[in-house]
């Protein structure tokens, strides 16, 4: 392999984890702005023009609290719980195409870190494995409130899960590859997944919130009736990271949403754009598409967590069972005599 | 009129378990038609006062702190009758009187005036009591905006008359506030 190659996604990776970190850390601001503004207020408005600065603040703060650990027989789970929450969350902005390619002196840079062919089978695993951050955590605070928030977690995952991966599935028997880049390329122009697909889209749209551990169904924090759930007994940076988590994972779903079905990097006249003003300056305007897109979503997230209040655990467990896992299974059929008849 | 059928409100609706319907239970149609409310909520003028540079327009009938009157001729009106320290529903007034002297003509209107005059602001309900109890017309709440400032001890919430007494100027100028 060679040094320069290395180098490359090296860098790309610092990009994407700065990018990551930048969207999540004003997420946090866009939260409470939002939640303000939706309950008719202004929010945080004071550090900085428009609170600008809040989340700095916010940092600083959650820096500078005692470090406390509870008396536990497992001090190194507490400690990794956290950690794994961060890492499993950052993990799956690497298979995103963020835009084509770009020339630059001749040579070529690939603006995604890693163009797998089974990207999307990359995703789901990388998902499925943001329980443990949440479980392991959970389980070491030797709370009752966090173990009941952790196995809360643990259940709703798992079962959105299923729906989750058969609503994929009818999305790559359509598209017919699981490469997230060629799935972006079919949707050139305006051809968006969306249009053939809108019940793969509600299904898998609900299934992230949960996978999310948003509102409607974020019954593992539930900070009514479980405290704060898996982070009750977690202070400093320890809860921040869990905090942060949430904001990355989020911020990564929303750019999935956007590849998967909103056409990822596209945009209408993108190839107008490279012929006439050249392929970095379409491709700049690729990777603010597709920052958009995301940004949309990360707002429709918090749009749907300042209006519905959280969902009763057997509700979520109806929801996920009785509705969505049929629903996913009939969606498959929908879309496979679709594939049938018009392929 | 039946019981059952009575109101005070005129919103009283009768408790239902009734099954939901189908397009109730799938849920989506009712979280868009909230959803439509929330952005409506979004985009509407904010009601909040940005505090230290806003501040709030105070009643026409706002009562705050007190002031002891002087006459026409620059001479205090109050005579320590007492009556404002009893109609003082929180016993927040004292007073001591004594009795002007020959040279005091040109201080104090009456024969008989309050040496010590002073509200614990800490007790002061601003009922408005005193000012309908004093006969001289002596004590009054003013519309005055400023607040009792924040204090560690309690001396520095009795007011005494230093802090009560209108100026001469002000109160010639009528400057009440």
């Amino acid at each position: 392999m060679e040094i320069s190659f290395i180098i490359e996604k090296l860098v790309l990776v610092l990009i994407i984890f700065a990018l990551t970190m930048f969207f999540a850390l004003y997420s946090t601001l866009a939260e409470r702005k939002i939640a303000g503004f939706i309950q008719d207020r202004y929010g945080p408005n004071r550090a900085g023009i428009f609170g600008i600065l809040q989340p700095i603040c916010d940092g600083a703060k959650l820096f500078s609290k005692e470090e406390f650990i509870p008396n536990t027989p497992n001090k190194l789970l507490f400690i990794i719980g956290p950690g794994i929450a961060m890492t499993v969350s950052l993990l799956g902005s690497a298979v995103i195409p963020w835009a084509e390619k770009f020339v630059i002196a001749g040579v070529e840079y690939v603006p995604q870190v890693g163009e797998i062919n089974i990207a999307l089978l990359y995703v789901v695993a990388v998902m499925s494995t943001s329980i443990y951050g949440i479980v392991i955590g959970a389980w070491a605070s030797n709370n009752k409130f966090s173990l009941l928030g952790g196995i809360r977690a643990g259940a709703q995952m798992v079962s959105y899960e299923v729906a989750m991966g058969l609503s994929l599935i009818a999305l790559v028997m359509m598209t017919g590859t699981l490469s997230l880049r060629e799935i972006t390329e079919q949707q050139a122009g305006f051809g968006w997944n969306i249009f053939f697909q809108p019940l793969t889209f509600m299904i898998f749209l609900v299934c992230s919130f949960a996978e999310c551990n948003r509102t409607p169904f974020d019954l593992a924090e539930c900070e009514s009736e479980l405290v704060n759930g898996h982070h009750t007994e977690f202070s400093s940076m320890k809860m921040g990271f869990y905090m942060f988590s949430e904001y990355v994972s989020m911020f990564f779903s929303s750019a999935l949403i956007s590849v998967l079905f909103f056409g990822g990097y596209n945009y209408p006249g993108m190839e107008w754009v490279a012929d006439n003003w050249g392929v970095n300056i379409a491709n700049i305007f690729a990777l603010l598409s597709i920052l958009a897109k995301t940004s949309f979503f990360i707002f429709f997230y918090m749009w749907v967590r300042w209006t519905i209040p959280r969902f009763r655990y057997d509700q979520l467990m109806n929801l996920g069972w009785k509705i969505l896992f049929p629903l996913a299974l009939v969606n498959i059929l929908l879309v496979g005599l679709g594939v049938l008849l018009f392929k | 009129m039946a019981i059952e059928n009575i109101s005070l409100s005129g919103r009283k609706t009768a408790v239902t378990n009734k099954d939901m319907s189908f397009w109730e239970r799938i849920y989506l149609v009712q979280i868009v038609k909230g959803m439509m409310i929330t952005i409506r909520h979004f985009f509407k003028k904010k009601i909040t006062i940005q505090y230290p540079e806003q501040t709030r327009t105070y009643s026409p009938v706002y009562r705050g702190l007190h002031v002891l009157m002087r006459d026409e001729e620059g001479r205090e009106r109050c005579t320590a009758c007492g009556l404002c320290a009893l109609a003082c529903p929180a016993e927040a007034i004292t007073m001591k009187a004594a009795e002007r002297t020959k040279d005091e003509l040109h201080l104090y209107r009456e024969e008989k005036y309050a040496a010590v005059y002073e509200i614990n602001m800490l007790r002061c309900i601003f009922c408005g009591l005193c000012e309908d109890a004093c006969p001289k017309e002596a004590i009054f709440l003013t519309k005055s905006q400023k607040h009792v400032n924040v204090g560690t001890n309690r001396e520095s919430f009795i007011y005494g008359k230093d802090k009560l007494v209108i100026s001469v100027e002000d109160g010639k100028n009528k400057r009440y506030n």
